[in-house]
C-alpha cells in the first residue's frame, strides 16, 4: 500500500504544471481565453498533444501512451488547479474513453491516434434534456436500414460539443439496449452556449443524421458506457481536487495579507477556524480521490462504480464546503469574475452537475447499505 | 500509488486477526462488541493475554517489550484489535507513561516500572488536568516542594479517568512558581496508596463513574520518582501528547459501531432517510480510514504528521455522529437506559442514550477539537 507519487508521476506533474503556466500564468489569461469561442486555447491543446498528455489513456497500438489512471488523474488535478477550460475530461477521458472501450481495433487506431495527436477534438453526447446521469438515454434513438444507421433526438448538455470535430453519441437501439455512434460534428444541428464556469457546452439536435456504429453494430454497450461514466466521474473528482487545493491556498494567503481594522484577517479566530475546517475537507477529499483513482487500476467494473459513487459524494460535499467558504472568507472580491476563487466555485458546480452530484451518489450508495457489513479501505 | 497491502503486511494482518479472534476470551470481546462496560479484571486479563504474546506495547523500545514494526503494521494491529472487540491496552500505561519512562526515565525507573506497566500489574492514572488548567494545561497549580530527598505535594487533579482502579498516578506538578509557567513544571510518579492521596468520584451525564478528582494533601514522594529533568515536565507533556501517529482516530471501533447499528436497525433500514444517513457515515469513515492510512504510510522519522489533527477532529466527530444515529434508531426505547435487567427493551437501545452522552467527551479530551483547529490553522496553514 502506497499513497505517494513515484518519480515519473512527479515529473509528469511538474511538466504539465509548467506547460499550463505558460498559458494560464494568472487568472486574467483564463478570462481572455474563455471570452471567445471555442472557449479554450487551441495552441495549448496542441502543445498538450505534443507532450503526449492527450494520448495518456490510450494504448500505444492506438497511437497513445498507455499510461495508468494515476497519471491521468495528475493531469486532471493540474488542469483544475488553474481552472484550465481545455476539454480534457470531455474529449479525452470521456469521449476518447468511450471509443477505447467499445470501438473496433480499426476505429480505435484511427480516432484515438488523431485525438492523441491533437488533430481532432471529440465530445460525448450522452445526456438528453432533463436526464440525470443515467447511462444510456432514450433522448436519442438509433435506426438502421440495411447497413446504414441514422440517429434522431436531442442531446444536451454536450460538454465541448460545439467545437468537437466528431461526436460520440449514445443512443437507444431499435432492438433494445444502448449503442455508441460516431457522428461528424458538421452533420448535426448544434447550438453552443457558455456554462456557469465560462466553459462551453452545446445542444445537439439529430434528425435522421448518418452515424457510424462504434464496435459491433446493434450490440448493447450499456455496461461499457456506465464504466466510462464512472471513470470520468473519478477523473472529474481529480480535477475538482485541484480546484479546491488552489482555493484553500488562495484563502490562506488572503487571510495572511488582507488587513481590516488595522490587522491582518488571520488575527480573527472566527476566520482561521473556518480555514482549518476547509483544510480538513480537502485532506479527506484527497484521500478519497487517491483511493478511487487507484481502484480503477484493479479493473473491476463493480469496484470502479462503487468508487465513483464514493468519491462523487465526498467531492460534492467538499466542493460545496470549500467553494462556499473560499468566497465567504474572501469577502466581496470572491464574488468578482476577475478573481479566480469565485470562478473556481462555479467550476466545481459545473463538474458536479455534469458528472453526478451529491444526491445522485448518495441515493446509489444508500440503495446498497445492506449489501455489506462494513466498508473497508483495504481489501 | 498502490492500494494492495504487500504480501508481508497482508500476512501480518492475518496473523493479528487470527490471534485476536481466537486467543482473547470471547466473553471479553462480546462485552466490547455489544458496547457494554468492561470490568477492571476483564481489562487486565485482556492486556495480559496480549502482553504474553508481545502484542500489548509494540511501539515501545524492543528491549522493553516493543516490536520493531512499521507504522503501517502498528495501524493494522490497532485496527484488527478494534475489529475483533479486543480492548485496546490501557492507554495510560501503554501509550502514555510507558513511552515516557522508556524515553526519559532512569535505568532504575525503567526496570522498576516498565515490565509491570506493560503487563498491567500496575494500573496507571493520569494526573494532568486541574480545575483551572484544562486546555491551558501549563496553568496547573498542584505544587511539589522539596523536603530533604523527598517532594511534598499539595493540590488537586481532575478528570482522572478510571482513577478508582489506579495503583500509581503520573502527575505534572509545579516545582518552580517563579519562572514562566511552562518552565516550572516537573513530572512525578506517585503511589496512590500514599497517605494524603484521596480519590473522589465525579458522576457524569451518562450516569457512569468514569472520572475522578484526585486530591493531594502533604503527600510525600521520594525524590527518585521524578521523571526526566527537574522543571522539564513540559517537554515530557509535549512528548506524551504529541507522540501518537497511529490510532489517533478510533476508525475500527466506529466502523464496528456502525455495523452493529445496521444489524440492530431491523425494519428501520427500510427508511430511506436512515439508509442515507448510514451511507453517508460509511463514506465519511472510509475517507477517514484512508487518511489514517496516508498518515501512517508516510511515516519516516516518527515525527507527528500534521494531518494527525485532522484524524482527531474528524474521528471524534464521526464517533459522535454514529452514536447520534444509534440513539435516533433506539427512539422511545432509549428512555429505558436505567431500567432493570428484565426490561423488554433491547440492550443496544437501552445503551444508546448513555453512549451518546458519554461520547460527547471525545471532542474534549486529548486536546479539544478547538485545540486541533488551532493546530491546523497555525502549524499547517501558517495562519
Amino acid at each position: 500500500m502506497d499513497f505517494t507519487y513515484d518519480d515519473e508521476q512527479q515529473a509528469l506533474r511538474e511538466a504539465v504544471r509548467g506547460l499550463l503556466a505558460t498559458t494560464y500564468a494568472d487568472h486574467e489569461a483564463r478570462r481572455r481565453t474563455v471570452a471567445d469561442d471555442p472557449g479554450f486555447d487551441e495552441a495549448l491543446w496542441g502543445r498538450l498533444a505534443d507532450m503526449g498528455v492527450l494520448g495518456l489513456p490510450f494504448s500505444e497500438d492506438d497511437g497513445g501512451v498507455g499510461a495508468g489512471p494515476v497519471e491521468i488523474g495528475v493531469v486532471c488535478q493540474e488542469l483544475g488547479r488553474v481552472l484550465a477550460p481545455e476539454p480534457y475530461l470531455a474529449s479525452v477521458v470521456h469521449a476518447g474513453g468511450l471509443v477505447a472501450a467499445v470501438g473496433t481495433p480499426e476505429q480505435k487506431a484511427d480516432l484515438l491516434g488523431r485525438l492523441s495527436s491533437g488533430e481532432i477534438v471529440l465530445a460525448a453526447a450522452d445526456t438528453s434534456p432533463g436526464a440525470r446521469w443515467s447511462s444510456g438515454t432514450d433522448g436519442v434513438r438509433a435506426s438502421v436500414s440495411g447497413d446504414a444507421w441514422t440517429l434522431d433526438g436531442v442531446a444536451d448538455p454536450v460538454v465541448g460539443g460545439a467545437r468537437a470535430d466528431h461526436l460520440v453519441v449514445t443512443a437507444a437501439l431499435p432492438d433494445g439496449g444502448t449503442g455508441v455512434f460516431l457522428v461528424a460534428g458538421d452533420d448535426v444541428d448544434r447550438t453552443g452556449y457558455v456554462a456557469a464556469d465560462l466553459t462551453r457546452a452545446a445542444t445537439v439536435r439529430l434528425d435522421g443524421t448518418a452515424a457510424t456504429p462504434l464496435g459491433e453494430p446493434g450490440r448493447d454497450l450499456a455496461p461499457s458506457i456506465a464504466t466510462i461514466s464512472d471513470l470520468t466521474r473519478i477523473m472529474g473528482a481529480n480535477q475538482a481536487l485541484g480546484v479546491m487545493q488552489s482555493q484553500v491556498r488562495a484563502t490562506t494567503d488572503y487571510l495572511k495579507s488582507r488587513k481590516q481594522f488595522g490587522v491582518t484577517l488571520n488575527t480573527f479566530q472566527a476566520l482561521t477556524f473556518r480555514a482549518a475546517d476547509m483544510y480538513v475537507s480537502l485532506e479527506l477529499a484527497q484521500s478519497m480521490v487517491d483511493w478511487a483513482t487507484m481502484t480503477i487500476a484493479g479493473g473491476d467494473p463493480g469496484a470502479v462504480a462503487d468508487a465513483a459513487d464514493r468519491v462523487g459524494l465526498t467531492i460534492s460535499r467538499a466542493g460545496r464546503h470549500i467553494g462556499q467558504e473560499a468566497i465567504q472568507l474572501h469577502g466581496g472580491i470572491g464574488m468578482t469574475a476577475e478573481y479566480a476563487v469565485g470562478v473556481g466555485t462555479a467550476h466545481l458546480e459545473v463538474l458536479d452537475q455534469w458528472l453526478g452530484n451529491r444526491g445522485h451518489h448518495l441515493a446509489r450508495l444508500a440503495s446498497r447499505v445492506d449489501d455489506h457489513d462494513l466498508v473497508d479501505a483495504l481489501s | 500509488m498502490q492500494l494492495e497491502l504487500s504480501p508481508t503486511d497482508a500476512e501480518f494482518r492475518d496473523r493479528m486477526r487470527e490471534f485476536f479472534t481466537t486467543k482473547v476470551p470471547q466473553q471479553i470481546r462480546d462485552t466490547v462488541l455489544e458496547g457494554r462496560h468492561l470490568t477492571k479484571d476483564q481489562i487486565i486479563e485482556a492486556q495480559r493475554t496480549l502482553n504474553a504474546e508481545g502484542l500489548a506495547v509494540p511501539h515501545w523500545p524492543t528491549e522493553w517489550g516493543g516490536q520493531d514494526w512499521t507504522d503501517l503494521q502498528r495501524h493494522l494491529w490497532h485496527e484488527e484489535m478494534q475489529r475483533a472487540g479486543v480492548p485496546i491496552p490501557l492507554a495510560f500505561n501503554a501509550s502514555m507513561i510507558g513511552p515516557v519512562i522508556a524515553h526519559f526515565g532512569t535505568q532504575e525507573q525503567k526496570e522498576r516500572f516498565l515490565p509491570a506497566t506493560a503487563n498491567l500489574d500496575i494500573w496507571w492514572s493520569q494526573g494532568f488536568s486541574e480545575p483551572d488548567a484544562g486546555s491551558d494545561l501549563a496553568s496547573l497549580r498542584t505544587a511539589a516542594v522539596r523536603d530533604g530527598d523527598d517532594w511534598v505535594v499539595n493540590g488537586q487533579k481532575t478528570w482522572t479517568t478510571l482513577g478508582q482502579h489506579g495503583d500509581w498516578i503520573f502527575t505534572l506538578v509545579r516545582t518552580d512558581p517563579e519562572v514562566k509557567k511552562q518552565a516550572g513544571i516537573s513530572m512525578l510518579l506517585i503511589d496512590m496508596t500514599s497517605p494524603g492521596v484521596e480519590v473522589r468520584p465525579i458522576e457524569l451525564i451518562d450516569g457512569g463513574h468514569e472520572v475522578n478528582e484526585v486530591w493531594f494533601s502533604d503527600v510525600r514522594v521520594p525524590g527518585d520518582l521524578l521523571v526526566g529533568e527537574l522543571n522539564g515536565g513540559w517537554t515530557i507533556a509535549k512528548f506524551l501528547l504529541g507522540n501518537e501517529r497511529v490510532g489517533v482516530a478510533p476508525v475500527g471501533a466506529t466502523k464496528r459501531a456502525l455495523s452493529a447499528l445496521k444489524a440492530n436497525a431491523g425494519d428501520l433500514l427500510d427508511d430511506p432517510l436512515v439508509r442515507a444517513r448510514i451511507a453517508e457515515l460509511e463514506n465519511d469513515l472510509l475517507a477517514l480510514e484512508l487518511t489514517a492510512l496516508r498518515v501512517v504510510a508516510h511515516s519516516s522519522d516518527g515525527a507527528p504528521h500534521p494531518a494527525s489533527s485532522v484524524l482527531k477532529l474528524r474521528g471524534t466527530e464521526l464517533q459522535q455522529a454514529v452514536s447520534e444515529l444509534a440513539l435516533d434508531l433506539a427512539g422511545p426505547a432509549s428512555l429505558a437506559a436505567r431500567a432493570d435487567d428484565d426490561s423488554p427493551q433491547a440492550g443496544w437501545a437501552r445503551r444508546a442514550a448513555p453512549t451518546y452522552l458519554n461520547l460527547r467527551k471525545a471532542s474534549i479530551y486529548g486536546g479539544s477539537n478547538e485545540i486541533q483547529r488551532q493546530i491546523i490553522s497555525r502549524t499547517i496553514l501558517g495562519l
